[in-house]
């Protein structure tokens, strides 16, 4: 918790809704973390979350808020070469951001176990069972080629479940149109320190620290959002 | 010593100094039954200070060979499956440069897997320890300076490619494929993706850097651009000289297999 607010920015200025208004755009921060470092172990050790949240995640947010300021100049200039050219580095960064903010919510010190209610009642519909679930989206996410997320992701369009991945740090719901409930990112800075080229070692115990209120949470607001 | 005899004697040395030790991609270019995990020219601490030994050891015997076993047993599964298809029966070579020909439900391993056990092959054999950042030497210095000005351009270029590589890759000095037999094509930079190879782009490779996370993680962490820096202290120029003759050798073999 203390670790984590160190590296929060105050937000000085409002956010502008016009292009070439002269109120500077909101800057991309990264988000507060809701445990130490060290309260992931064993499973996640204390010296890849730092380096993961102060090292990886930060990079994403500060290349993330370079690459808007370079973009929203070339947006003013009328420049569409240097727009289009910076988009692989704002689905980089920017999916970076996202997917990492998500990461860090979906894992608790307290969690681990199986869901209830709703959401576990949807797993069973559209798995079979959680067991089926588990086994899906755990040899899915290991089999990811190079860099990339596992994930569990809800269709908006037929209210169903969904297992899939995506590569580097494409975002899902962009990439998709499936909502991000539960992620596994399985590039190796997020394990290798720990379990080095054992993947289906670190996959394993990750289901050990899923914090299933939060994925419960996410599979609430999707549903909500579905029936609007 | 009689004439004859310091001749023969200085044309076996030469022999023994240009086969040398069997260069971890010799083979590729042959089929064989089962692929063996290619020895390393150096021990684990071979590349110290640069790499770590931890490093190369788990680089070598956890990521290559698990390519080697996965490869190996894709590649039987296709043959099993097949008994007429010839490209199953081809060198490991002649299987990147024609990937759209193997069968769909086997081409993503095989891309993966021998595309892994090549890649790494060429990485380890473009190194060795205590190179001190020594300059180019030979045809292929001689060649970098006519595409890219300066060999110091050409490392920049080639530096500013591998830090800024999103996921997984490679970064790749090839030739391009010969098309005149005296004249030796141009060099070109690519970078690949995962364990794609510019092989399957009818490239002829000489030079490539893993910046896969694994391959500098353990030591730097996050700081690949230091992982860069020790790759370029390890860079053995006869080596990449040598890699470039044995393409040469290929391309003659190729046009007599065609």
């Amino acid at each position: 918790m203390l670790a984590s607010r160190l590296f929060t920015v105050a937000r000085a200025f409002p956010k502008h809704a016009a292009l070439g208004c002269l109120v500077p755009r909101l800057k991309h921060t990264l988000p507060d973390l809701c445990y130490d470092f060290n309260a992931l172990e064993p499973v996640i050790s204390a010296e890849i979350m730092k380096l993961h949240y102060t090292k990886h995640h930060a990079t994403y947010v500060n290349n993330l808020n370079i690459t808007e300021d370079k973009m929203a100049d070339a947006l003013k200039n009328g420049d569409i070469n240097t727009t289009i050219s910076l988009q692989p580095a704002l689905k980089f960064n920017g999916g970076g951001h996202l997917n990492h903010t998500i990461f860090w919510t979906n894992l608790s010190p307290s969690g681990g176990g199986e869901p209830t209610g709703d959401l576990m009642t949807a797993i069973r519909d559209d798995f079979g069972s959680f067991e089926n679930f588990k086994k899906e989206l755990s040899a899915t996410t290991i089999a990811i080629q190079g860099s990339g997320w596992g994930w569990l992701g809800f269709n908006p369009v037929n209210g169903m479940l969904k297992v899939t991945t995506c590569a580097n740090q494409d975002p899902l719901e962009p990439t998709t149109g499936l909502v991000p409930l539960l992620g596994i990112d399985v590039w190796e800075h997020a394990y290798y320190l720990q379990y080095k080229n054992v993947r289906p070692d670190y996959v394993k115990e990750i289901w050990n620290i899923i914090n299933w209120e939060n994925v419960t949470e996410r599979f609430a607001k999707a549903r909500m959002e579905k029936l609007q | 010593m009689h004439p004859v005899c310091i001749l023969l004697v200085l044309l076996s040395c030469f022999s023994v100094v240009s086969s040398g030790t069997s260069a971890p991609y010799h083979g590729i270019e042959k089929y064989a039954e089962e692929y063996p995990l290619p020895k390393l020219p150096y021990d684990y601490d071979g590349l110290e200070p640069q790499i770590d030994r931890a490093t190369v050891k788990v680089h070598h015997t956890g990521h290559h060979a698990a390519y080697t076993t996965n490869m190996n047993a894709a590649l039987k599964e296709w043959k099993n499956d097949d008994t007429s298809d010839s490209l199953s029966r081809s060198s490991l070579l002649r299987i990147l440069q024609n990937l759209q020909d193997i069968p769909v439900q086997y081409r993503t391993k095989l891309r993966n897997n021998v595309g892994g056990y090549v890649n790494h092959a060429l990485y380890w054999g473009c190194l060795s320890g205590n190179q001190g950042n020594r300059t180019p030497t030979g045809t292929v210095a001689a060649d970098i300076n006519t595409v890219f000005g300066s060999f110091s351009a050409f490392r920049e270029k080639f530096t500013a490619e591998a830090a800024s590589l999103f996921g997984s890759g490679y970064v790749w000095l090839s030739r391009q494929s010969s098309t005149s037999a005296t004249a030796k094509p141009p060099l070109v930079i690519t970078t690949s993706q995962n364990q794609d190879t510019p092989i399957s782009e009818g490239l002829r490779p000489v030079l490539v850097i893993d910046v896969w996370e694994h391959a500098y993680y353990l030591k730097h962490q996050n700081l690949r651009a230091k992982h860069i820096g020790d790759w370029w202290a390890l860079v053995d120029w006869e080596a990449v000289n040598v890699l470039d003759g044995w393409w040469a050798k290929m391309d003659v073999k190729v046009h007599e297999d065609l």
